[in-house]
């Protein structure tokens, strides 16, 4: 069965609900798909993005109690009153409010490490179900009664059967967009964060943009599905909008499958399903009342991360006989290149850069050039400080002091994105791949910084012939590393080798002039290594300038032009291979003096 | 507002600071030695209290149950897993002995001794008793199958725990709130302030649990073993620090500080079985001031927590926890201004 035909099974069921289900599974489906679109905001965010908001209730919240105070209020002012005319308006003005919610506490959390985003949205969702409740104008814990039913084209959509469509509606739409959004480039940049900044930083990635994306992304949802339940309730009080309502929606979202699209709904069913049948059988078992499926909740969640940490849905989609379309070669036109200098050219040039770390001098003094079309290694000893210089060149740590021009420029102290996208592109000693994606994704995030279409674009797919341009590119680069056969592979599937060499199309993709390479050799067998130098030196024939750091003395020697050698974080000598090779400093350095 | 308000307002907020503090060193310690960001320690405060009043109430506390559930699921674990490990025979002994030998003991005391009659002092014991073990426990369950995880599981994880234990305090407990006698009754006059006993008790054994940690992470060898694990874990590994007693013994310190402050508090406030999580978010808040690793940062940051409640408490009662809770906004703008981002190298 192919997948068009499953969804297209699966559609006309779910427009068949309506006509032949019951009023209580109408209105258990309403709920669950205004849940599953909150959770779907959480996917993008939590499963996909890495970050994670118990505060998303606040979120549905605001969404609710724009809609409720607009389309209530007897006096508005005068600025407002004409939101009141319509809830379609209200919509709006509960998107404009979320947003920009959402956008400080983001400005203020998302930059910090990893946990304090969570904690930062578990405190603001406490204090803002605090606020709906004591706040007078929004009926305090009574909450507003009154709101009124949607309509559309003149058409009244007072019963939940009607509304049914419109929820339901949405919720596909708002899926449709979120997959294209990861089907695209700006996806594979939010896809990237997981991987950790410096990755993405190094290949163009605007990662504080990306997480700020996700994170408005789901707060829109979140908005949405709250102006929808405000209408469908008809009134709201502040109870549904608590932190554990936040936290539920959070158990749905990883309960299903936090890294896929589906899964926000099949967590949204399940758990809807599930409380539902708990409250009404744990009290009869306990025989006292009270919300006693937390419990269960709280279990079922523990036991999903010990057994099956992806969720429910890659369980399920196993079962589904769905088979797979056969994946062709993408093809387009080729990007537009950037002008590269001449061969000869100053292209790099680091001057006495110093780098302390408290006490410690990892580079004291340190100065080298690179120029277009020649391979200059870096070598010397573990802990020489050839890892530190290599941060300094790309932007990753600033130097203490000293100074790095690249292409004329001074570079030192500024971000690894803006050095990357003056043409400056490396790998990384400790390979930093996305495992799950495949080769053909992971190697078109090096061409990021050359597409430009946005968010919006991408999530309606307007953006498909730049999409083709830019994987076209993603695979010319991997023919040309002679990675042909695994371009769809998931790139964790790779032998570390192989896994090396998909860094390196990588870093092509972006067009460098300037490639850095940190250890692309080691776990390379002796024919890999030979094709490697192969194509290192088609690539400085081509003009390319390349600063190699590695530990293979045979590859360095037979490769490199000039070789300049570290020790202690202090150049010690620097010349022909040859030269080196003989130098009394070099050979006491690696293989200790004479006494 | 006239000074002598302002004195017994600063009063209440110190006291309340105090049981803060408690509990944001407790968060502070687990997150630095296992990175569990630590939502349920709150539930421990409501446990201890509770546990004591279900004492004075002369019924079962149903902690009881849970410490005889979880120890049977460990044993169950362990004898399943004993067989594969090395010495497993020693150690199987060791964790049936706690897991299912101590709690039995204990269940024939609660149910045999009646200690409802006994005096207050017992009581509390036999309440720390009770509940202290469910700490290292859970860790044992639920933490260290996943001790390898990321700092964001094992925050929804502990979300999920936390969620549990509520849920089951609701069982053991009902939602009626229940208040203790004080520890004592005496009161003190102070030009025109009254300071009761049970002030100085909280913030005397607030101070004392505070010197005694310093104590043990400064002098003793498992204190300075935590330490070590805190700044680097794979380094104390090396060393033959088990990162898996690590973690078991800070929470057992949490669990400890957790129930020790609910026995403090419940004379002052009514417990219900959920307040642990207010109080605990409180913590958290105080915690966050110390960026998560500061512990003196920490005390501080509950003191001014403390005030804060309770002097928004006499300005605008009603706004008392938003603003409480809002007061993290300020603090994490502060810590992002002045923390360079550091990249996670996990996962």
């Amino acid at each position: 069965m192919s997948p068009r035909v499953l969804s297209g099974i699966l559609l006309v069921l779910l427009m068949a609900g309506p006509l032949v289900l019951p009023e209580f599974h109408i209105t258990l489906l309403n709920y669950i798909g205004l849940y599953a679109l909150v959770a779907l905001g959480l996917v993008l965010l939590t499963g996909v993005g890495g970050l994670t908001s118990f505060g998303q209730a606040a979120f549905v919240g605001l969404g609710a109690y724009t809609t409720g105070y607009l389309t209530t209020a007897e006096e508005l002012p005068a600025v407002l009153s004409w939101f009141g005319a319509s809830p379609w308006l209200t919509l709006v003005a509960g998107l404009l409010v979320t947003l920009a919610v959402a956008g400080i506490l983001g400005l203020l959390t998302l930059r910090l490490s990893g946990h304090y985003l969570p904690l930062g949205t578990l405190a603001w969702g406490m204090s803002l179900y605090f606020l709906f409740g004591n706040v007078s104008f929004l009926g305090g814990h009574t909450g507003m009664t009154g709101i009124p039913p949607l309509s559309l084209f003149g058409f009244e959509l007072r019963d939940g059967r009607r509304l049914y469509y419109l929820i339901w509606l949405i919720l596909l739409v708002a899926v449709w967009m979120t997959q294209n959004l990861l089907d695209s480039r700006e996806g594979r940049a939010i896809r990237a964060l997981k991987g950790g900044g410096i990755m993405a930083e190094a290949m163009g990635v605007d990662t504080a943009r990306s997480k700020m994306v996700i994170f408005l992304v789901a707060a829109a949802f979140a908005a949405i599905s709250g102006w929808l339940y405000a209408h469908m309730q008809r009134f709201v009080n502040p109870t549904p909008f608590g932190l554990h309502i936040g936290i539920e929606y959070l158990f749905m979202a990883v309960i299903g499958g936090a890294g896929h699209v589906w899964g926000a709904l099949v967590g949204a069913g399940l758990i809807t399903v599930l409380k539902q049948w708990l409250q009404d059988l744990l009290p009869r078992v306990f025989g006292a009342s009270g919300n006693f499926e937390i419990i269960v909740f709280g279990l079922l969640m523990i036991f999903v991360f010990h057994r099956a940490r992806d969720g429910l849905w890659p369980l399920l989609a196993r079962v589904v006989p769905v088979k797979r379309s056969a994946r062709a070669v993408p093809s387009g036109q080729p990007l537009a290149r950037r002008a590269h200098p001449a061969v000869g050219t100053r292209l790099l040039e680091v001057r006495d850069a110093v780098k302390k770390f408290g006490g410690l001098v990892a580079n004291n003094q340190m100065s080298l050039e690179v120029h277009a079309g020649e391979i200059l290694a870096l070598i010397g000893p573990n802990g020489a400080g050839k890892s530190t210089l290599f941060n300094l060149v790309t932007g990753v740590d600033p130097p203490t002091s000293g100074e790095v021009h690249f292409l004329g420029d001074r570079v030192d102290g500024r971000s690894s994105r803006e050095i990357a996208r003056r043409g400056m592109s490396r790998t990384f000693q400790h390979v930093r791949l996305l495992p799950a994606m495949s080769v053909l994704e992971n190697v078109a995030i090096g061409a990021h910084q050359r597409g430009s279409a946005g968010v919006a674009a991408a999530a309606v797919h307007g953006e498909r012939g730049e999409e083709a341009r830019l994987l076209a590119e993603a695979a010319r680069q991997i023919e040309r590393v002679g990675l042909v056969d695994a371009m769809f592979d998931a790139a964790g599937n790779l032998a570390l080798g192989q896994q090396r060499i998909v860094e390196i199309a990588r870093a092509l993709a972006s067009d460098p002039s300037l490639l850095l390479l940190d250890e692309p050799a080691a776990g390379l067998r002796y024919l890999e290594k030979e094709t490697l130098a192969e194509l290192l030196r088609k690539l400085r024939d081509e003009g390319m300038g390349i600063l190699l750091v590695e530990h293979d003395m045979d590859f360095v020697m037979g490769l490199a032009d000039r070789v300049v050698v570290m020790e202690f974080g202090e150049k010690i000598a620097e010349g022909l291979p040859e030269e080196v090779q003989s130098n009394p400093a070099v050979i006491e350095a690696y293989l200790g003096g004479v006494e | 507002m006239d000074i002598q308000i302002a004195l017994l307002l600063a009063q209440d907020g110190i006291v309340n600071g105090a049981i803060y503090a408690l509990l944001a060193l407790a968060l502070v310690l687990v997150f630095a030695v296992t990175r569990v960001i630590f939502i349920p320690q709150g539930e421990f405060l409501a446990f201890g209290a509770l546990t004591l009043a279900s004492f004075q109430a002369a019924k079962v506390p149903g902690t009881l149950w849970l410490l005889i559930g979880m120890g049977i699921a460990i044993s169950i674990i362990e004898l399943a897993s004993s067989s594969r490990l090395r010495g497993g025979r020693r150690r199987l002994t060791f964790a049936l002995g706690w897991n299912l030998a101590y709690p039995a003991v204990l269940a024939a005391i609660v149910l045999l001794a009646k200690p409802g009659d006994w005096p207050l002092v017992l009581q509390v014991v036999l309440a720390l008793a009770l509940v202290v073990p469910l700490g290292p426990m859970i860790y044992r369950l639920v933490y260290q199958p996943l001790a390898s995880a990321s700092v964001l599981v094992l925050l929804i994880v502990s979300v999920a725990v936390h969620l549990a234990l509520v849920g089951l305090g609701l069982l053991f407990f009902g939602a009626e709130g229940s208040r203790t006698p004080a520890f004592s009754e005496a009161s003190f006059s102070l030009g025109d302030v009254t300071i009761t006993g049970q002030t100085l008790w909280v913030i005397g054994a607030s101070l004392l649990l505070i010197v005694g940690l310093y104590l043990f992470f400064e002098r003793s060898l498992w204190g300075k073993a935590l330490r070590a694990t805190a700044i680097n874990r794979v380094g104390a590994q090396l060393m033959g620090i088990s990162t898996t007693q690590a973690g078991k013994l800070c929470f057992l310190l949490a669990a400890a500080i957790g129930a020790m402050s609910g026995i403090l508090v419940a004379p002052i406030t009514t417990i219900y079985y959920d307040t642990g999580f207010l109080v605990g978010l409180k913590g958290f808040v105080a915690a966050i001031v110390g960026g998560m690793v500061s512990y003196p940062l920490a005390a501080a940051g509950a003191i001014l927590v403390g005030l804060l409640e309770s002097f928004s408490s006499f300005w605008a009662s009603a706004f008392k926890e938003v603003i409480v809770f809002t007061l993290i906004i300020p603090v994490l703008l502060w810590r992002s201004m002045t923390t360079r981002h550091v990249e996670e190298e996990e996962e």
